[in-house]
């Protein structure tokens, strides 16, 4: 076999390792199933009837791409808890000392959020529909917001992987991920219209990834207008990866374990 | 002479200002068992990391099983296996799990992977366990599976940091055992320990480390011979009897006289003179009435006092070693 089919075996291996345990260990399961039911109910009951969105039937359209896209962005702390044990536990040291790829401990992470991702997505969806969401959208459509979602989701993973084999312990590495990610998702277009913020927030919003990512997925699903927002959330997820991915391999080359 | 499987010249490695290895030269034969011996701190750990490519070395040279740490990394990873001081498994896999996908990153194939987990679940008597968590296992038990892991792909080197800290004496038995088959099959070892009997135990040589230093070379018994082999300690009945039981041991005493302080008497044993029975025979043939009488055996600190006239520095050391040991009872009760 040659080295990238190597790789590719061995991030599969890992990655299956990874889903594993996941059955096996019920609180992670909770945080990406019922964590996402609840903040549809939560946002859609308590929010719905106080926040003006105009040009949109009801505030659930609006919500729905947003919310998808603030659980997408959260699913890789996985990635980042698991690292941080892993080191601590010396498995590291364990997997550093085998013939396999420098990238498949971090590869094997990410990919197995893809299918994470994949299941909140899902559940996301159903409970969506169930509250009164409604696709204005082609099959492709929905096919192609599922798609960008899963690679948005894998973004943030490979900013997991680093925040995860470079903090101190599992704790900081969640701390981090959260003091980063959370104002992100709120200071922009995912849960209330930008104009309705002040503007110096405005400003912040509009460059915001997630409010690029979040009206890419209106334009896909709900039928908003598009602008350049899809081809930019494609091309926001492709540089995270370009930049978050070999950072973290260099890391992962130098991991002492605690 | 075929290579050695380990050789070791003048390697270096500092963090910051603080130099974990200042130059060390080891040699290990094919097939023998290389013991680096001494306390917390020595640089034993670094130079284990070094020797499997965790960690580059500053300067120096190191082979193993024919490949150059540094240029050959990525070649020598095939050949080596280390267990550390952790018990590196995954505790959410099954034991069987666990085996298998080191075999599969060692890219043995998935069948071939399988059937060696099997075969190594069975050599080190974990069958009834192999389809349970490693998470409801005994400290013991997880060693045992992390040692096997270093063998996966049979490599005619393994590196094994500090096998036995923190397991219970019988673990620590049943551990040496299989270390001793290992290398009867042909596989070199370099262990890492804080303990003297168990490099006596196991290592062919022993090579004692103290602050990035090999300050000492050789078999166990030349290490025991410059520390003074066993000692005898008398506790005298009547402390007046001294002149006459010191007499009496003068004989089988390393030391023309034997010194004696109130009722105690101590003296360097020599070898193959009938040990602690003899001396109770003379004693009581010359009727020296006995409260207490023991032999001591080198301990790692008789070591160290004799060949560098310092105590062993264990700061902190002791600590470490109860927390360990405290885990591993939590885990035997665990898995009860």
């Amino acid at each position: 076999m040659s080295g990238l089919a190597y790789a590719i075996s061995d991030t599969v291996v890992l990655a299956k390792r990874n889903l594993l345990r996941i059955p096996r260990a019920p609180d992670l399961l909770i945080s990406f199933t019922l964590q996402p039911i609840m903040f549809v109910v939560l946002f859609v009951y308590v929010f719905g009837g106080a926040i003006e969105t105009p040009g949109f039937e009801d505030y659930t359209d609006f919500l729905m791409p947003g919310i998808i896209v603030q659980t997408m962005s959260f699913g890789g702390f996985v990635t980042a808890l698991g690292l941080a044990e892993d080191l601590k536990k010396g498995l590291i040291d364990r997997f550093r000392s085998l013939p396999m790829a420098r990238s498949a401990v971090l590869s094997g992470r990410t990919l197995a959020d893809v299918a994470t991702n994949s299941v909140s997505l899902t559940i996301m969806i159903v409970v969506g529909l169930l509250v009164g969401f409604t696709f204005d959208a082609s099959f492709a459509e929905i096919v192609a917001g599922i798609g960008l979602m899963l690679l948005f989701g894998y973004a943030f993973s490979w900013i997991f992987a680093f925040a995860g084999i470079t903090a101190s312990s599992a704790e900081a590495a969640q701390a981090i991920g959260f003091m980063a990610i959370f104002p992100l998702t709120f200071a922009s277009s995912s849960f209330v219209p930008v104009d309705s913020m002040p503007d110096w927030l405005q400003a912040f919003a509009e460059v915001n990834p997630f409010t690029t990512m979040t009206d890419a997925m209106r334009a896909l699903w709900v039928d908003q207008p598009a602008g350049n927002d899809i081809w930019l959330a494609v091309v926001w997820c492709v540089g995270l990866i370009a930049v978050f991915a070999p950072l973290s391999v260099a890391r992962y080359r130098r991991a002492v374990s605690r | 002479m075929s290579e050695p499987a380990i050789e070791v010249r003048d390697l270096r490695k500092s963090y910051g200002d603080v130099e974990a290895l200042r130059g060390i030269d080891l040699e290990a034969p094919a097939g023998t068992v290389l013991g680096l011996l001494g306390p917390n701190g020595a640089g034993k750990t670094t130079a284990v990391r070094i020797l499997t490519t965790l960690l580059p070395p500053d300067a120096g040279s190191a082979r193993v099983a024919g490949f150059d740490v540094v240029r050959d990394a990525s070649e020598l990873r095939a050949h080596v296996g280390l267990a550390g001081q952790y018990a590196a498994v995954d505790e959410n896999l099954t034991g069987r799990e666990n085996l298998e996908m080191v075999g599969r990153l060692y890219h043995l194939g998935r069948k071939r992977s399988l059937g060696r987990a099997d075969e190594l679940l069975e050599t080190f008597g974990l069958t009834d366990a192999a389809s349970r968590l490693v998470r409801t296992y005994s400290g013991g038990m997880r060693r045992r599976l992390d040692l096997a892991a270093a063998l996966v792909a049979r490599p005619p080197v393994i590196f094994l940091d500090e096998p036995t800290t923190g397991l219970d004496p019988r673990s620590r038995l049943a551990l040496w055992q299989t270390i001793a088959v290992r290398v009867a099959a042909g596989t070199t070892v370099l262990l890492t320990t804080q303990y003297l009997d168990e490099a006596d135990r196991l290592a062919d040589a022993i090579a004692v480390i103290d602050h990035g230093q090999v300050i000492a070379e050789g078999t166990s018994d030349e290490l025991k011979d410059r520390v003074g082999g066993e000692r005898l300690e008398v506790t005298l009945e009547d402390p007046s009897q001294a002149e006459v039981a010191i007499a009496a041991l003068a004989p089988i005493s390393e030391d023309d006289r034997p010194s004696c302080a109130g009722e105690l008497l101590s003296m360097p044993m020599r070898r193959d003179r009938g040990g602690i029975a003899e001396a109770v025979r003379r004693l009581d043939s010359a009727g020296v009435g006995i409260a207490d009488i023991a032999v001591r055996r080198p301990t790692l600190d008789d070591v160290f006092i004799a060949l560098t006239g310092h105590a062993a520095e264990h700061e902190g050391a002791e600590d470490e070693d109860e927390d360990e040991e405290e885990q591993g009872e939590e885990r035997e009760e665990r898995a009860a």
